[in-house]
């Protein structure tokens, strides 16, 4: 059985909350720190629930109506998320409150919308869906397994549509924090720098992005999902080459047919020895784009990935932002994305063109 | 018909025993868990009883294998996900493709709040030892990496119906032959942001909890974990005739509310929707179900809700049902797990547990739940519902082999 993307929506730090091509021009940026670029939220959500919203929560819900709206479809029959982090911001309200006020005159809000599942809930409360709902919030896998568990419903036949997606904000307290892990670049950064930096850290991003899953292929369709796996804890190189390798011949992917990767590059030069070495030394001659330059790194930046692949798919045309390495040629066929989170969570995702 | 995926043992810690043996004598006992808190520091001590695992971090700690700063939630995993392994016939583990499917609700924020207090007065206070196992994620890999589980490893929060929803994605993982067995359930050690929230909510008892009765003002919090193993039907026929699969989960479904973030509708139409799949995919009907373990939380929304649904879809005819929760406490993310563990030994055993503190029917309902423990019935199936915020709604059926 075939799976399909019928719709996609992405609100990330570039101006991609809009249906048509991928935005032309990069919005810069500098520092450690990318964010969100906020669309008007008025579009898809009613005023009086925006501004109780915590950020995360209308991020998710945006992408999301923007694949249904790029869909053609009111109502999904289920609906999955991923996010690692959850709603990170009324996390932060509530905690902050409860210590500085000893427990006492708390109010209800933010921890009502402070648990993981809050963006998947409000998704199915506004378009009154009451399908399947679930949501995943494991780490660098959190979108993964949302996909994976789409897939395995949708295969199972009794399913048509799935609205599947990965939401992760960053806030103030959890930029400070995640600093003192030591996870960012010390010098001046931008988009255009960053990826050749060559020197220890990252930039940190946020982002959601939503996907309309099916098994029939309409005339919405934006691409194929070919494949998808994870690998937890690769003992070293020769583990992720093998899997890949294993992958591609699972899904009858000859190397030739690949017309382009897109790799998790961030600017870590340890974690993008990972990259590299695959890039040389299993797929060499195929040109490579990248998107942390464009989002920022974090849990589910995988997701913009995919948005991304979907565009270039759809569109038939790469955008030169994106571009790394080498030179595309001819049509677009077959996507793979390789992406690790903290070198940890390695996964690959393979989309064909329709 | 079926989920296709068989249990093959389990495993259970929470306020009324450190596994399952202990929870089952406690049952007997009619002795229930909760008390006033003695492991978690909250300035709501004297209000709000709880239902504490009965062991401090230390002991825990020993009990586990694991260091002792890590997050309560992450010890208590270990042990019930250890038990639930060493209850099955299965051997070395590192013999199969195994899976590690985790729910839980509050990660490591046992650390992470104390953390919070040192750092809002500055802001390069504060151990980032606490804080760095915050992520759900991170509970669910401290446990896998100890028990060296690394094919799939997973977490899920759909909030109190987050491990009954790890049951049926590991039931996914089996059928389409990703792994050959799943750890799959629950976790959530207690937490002042927990018991804060649901403070705010109004919905907590400052008496012991009453679920399914008339009387019921709110529920209280408890903590745990509890995991099942499941396995394939062709793995559970080469289980040595020593320690046979307990049962079959035979039906499972997922269904959302879509009324409130919060709130149950009126009429419980995701928890009927949830009962109503799960027993088409076990091939049931209502009037094959010989015993529900219910939600129950106790409060007065969730009770009516769920108890409004069971009437529409049994009537007129009502299995024996009571909610376990009237002991443990409401355990939240390990709720899903630990009674999922429940039914499958009901199943196994023939056991129909007690509801605590029940004196006065709901007026609304024809039906009240069962107040003493029996073991030796006849159980072919047995239904364990699971319900939550954000609408969330899971039911689960398990079977007789």
């Amino acid at each position: 059985m075939n799976i399909y993307i019928q719709g996609t929506g992405c609100v990330s730090p570039q101006a991609t909350a809009t249906e048509g091509p991928f935005p032309a021009a990069v919005i810069p940026w500098q520092g450690a720190r990318l964010k969100n670029w906020d669309p008007d939220y008025k579009q898809w959500i009613d005023v009086k629930l925006i501004r109780r919203m915590g950020r995360v929560i209308k991020m998710g819900v945006a992408s999301a109506k923007l694949s249904l709206q790029e869909a053609g479809i009111e109502k999904p029959e289920a609906i999955i998320t991923g996010t690692a982090y959850g709603c990170l911001d009324d996390t932060g309200v509530f905690l902050t409150k409860m210590i500085n006020q000893q427990e006492e005159l708390l109010t209800p809000t933010a921890f009502i919308q402070s648990t993981h599942n809050t963006v998947a809930g409000q998704i199915a409360l506004m378009l009154g869906c009451h399908g399947y709902n679930n949501t995943f919030v494991h780490k660098g896998f959190s979108f993964e397994n949302a996909l994976l568990d789409s897939i395995m419903i949708l295969r199972e036949g009794r399913t048509g549509s799935i609205l599947a997606g990965a939401m992760d904000e960053l806030t103030d307290h959890s930029f400070k924090i995640l600093s003192r892990f030591d996870l960012y670049k010390k010098e001046p950064v931008t988009q255009d720098s960053l990826l050749r930096s060559n020197t220890h850290g990252t930039v940190a991003g946020e982002g959601a992005a939503s996907f309309v899953l099916g098994t029939e292929k309409g005339a919405h369709t934006k691409a194929k999902l070919s494949g998808l796996t994870t690998l937890y804890r690769p003992a070293g190189k020769a583990e992720i080459m093998a899997d890949i390798e294993a992958f591609l011949a699972a899904h009858s992917c000859n190397r030739e047919e690949i017309s382009l990767i897109i790799t998790g590059r961030n600017g870590d030069v340890a974690g993008d020895e990972w990259y590299e070495h695959v890039e040389n030394n299993l797929l060499p001659e195929i040109p490579v784009a990248c998107f942390k330059h464009l989002c920022g790194e974090y849990p589910t930046a995988s997701a913009f990935a995919m948005w991304m692949a979907c565009r270039i798919l759809a569109e038939q045309a790469v955008p030169a932002s994106a571009m790394f390495k080498g030179n595309v040629k001819g049509k677009q066929q077959k996507i793979l994305i390789y992406n690790h989170h903290k070198q940890t969570h390695h996964s690959l995702i393979l989309l064909s063109a329709c | 018909m079926g989920s296709g995926a068989w249990i093959a043992g389990g495993g259970v810690i929470c306020g009324i025993g450190n596994n399952v043996a202990e929870c089952l004598e406690a049952f007997r006992r009619m002795e229930s868990g909760m008390a006033q808190m003695q492991h978690l520091r909250s300035v709501h001590r004297s209000t709000f009883p709880v239902a504490e695992v009965k062991a401090d971090n230390k002991t825990l700690a020993a009990m586990a294998g694991m260091p002792e700063y890590i997050s309560r939630t992450a010890l208590l995993s270990r042990i019930a996900a250890q038990e639930a392994w060493n209850s099955t016939g299965l051997g070395d583990i590192s013999q199969y493709r195994v899976g590690f499917v985790s729910a839980n609700t509050v990660g490591g924020m046992d650390k992470t709040e104390d953390f919070f207090a040192d750092y809002l007065e500055n802001e390069s206070n504060g151990h980032l030892r606490q804080v760095v196992h915050h992520e759900c994620g991170a509970v669910t890999e401290l446990v896998a990496d100890a028990m060296g589980i690394r094919h799939h490893i997973s977490t899920i929060s759909t909030a109190c119906s987050s491990a009954a929803n790890a049951l049926m994605y590991g039931s996914r993982l089996i059928n389409n032959n990703m792994v050959d067995v799943v750890i799959a359930g629950g976790t959530d050690a207690l937490t002042r942001f927990t018991l804060n929230g649901f403070n705010t909510l109004m919905i907590l008892d400052q008496a012991a909890c009453r679920p399914f009765d008339d009387t019921r003002t709110g529920l209280n919090l408890g903590e745990g974990a509890g995991y099942v193993v499941l396995i394939s039907e062709a793995l559970a026929a080469e289980l040595p005739a020593t320690h046979p699969a307990w049962c079959r989960l035979s039906g499972y479904a997922n269904a959302n509310d879509a009324y409130h973030q919060t709130a149950s509708s009126p009429d419980g139409i995701g928890n009927f929707l949830a009962m109503q799949g799960a027993l088409e995919m076990s091939g049931l009907t209502p009037a094959d179900i010989d015993y529900i373990n219910l939600h129950g939380t106790g409060t007065q929304n969730n009770d009516i809700a769920e108890g409004t649904a069971i009437a529409r879809l049994f009537a007129p005819a009502f299995p024996p049902l009571s909610s376990t929760k009237s002991f443990t406490g409401h355990t939240l993310g390990a709720s899903g797990g630990i009674e999922a563990v429940f039914s499958a030994m009901a199943v196994k055993e023939g056991i129909i547990y007690p509801n605590a503190n029940f004196s006065k029917q709901i007026k609304e309902l024809p039906f009240s739940p069962v107040v003493k423990f029996s073991t030796g019935n006849q159980l072919q199936h047995v239904m364990s519902n699971s319900f939550g915020f954000g609408g969330n709604c899971s039911s689960l059926v398990f079977s007789k082999i």
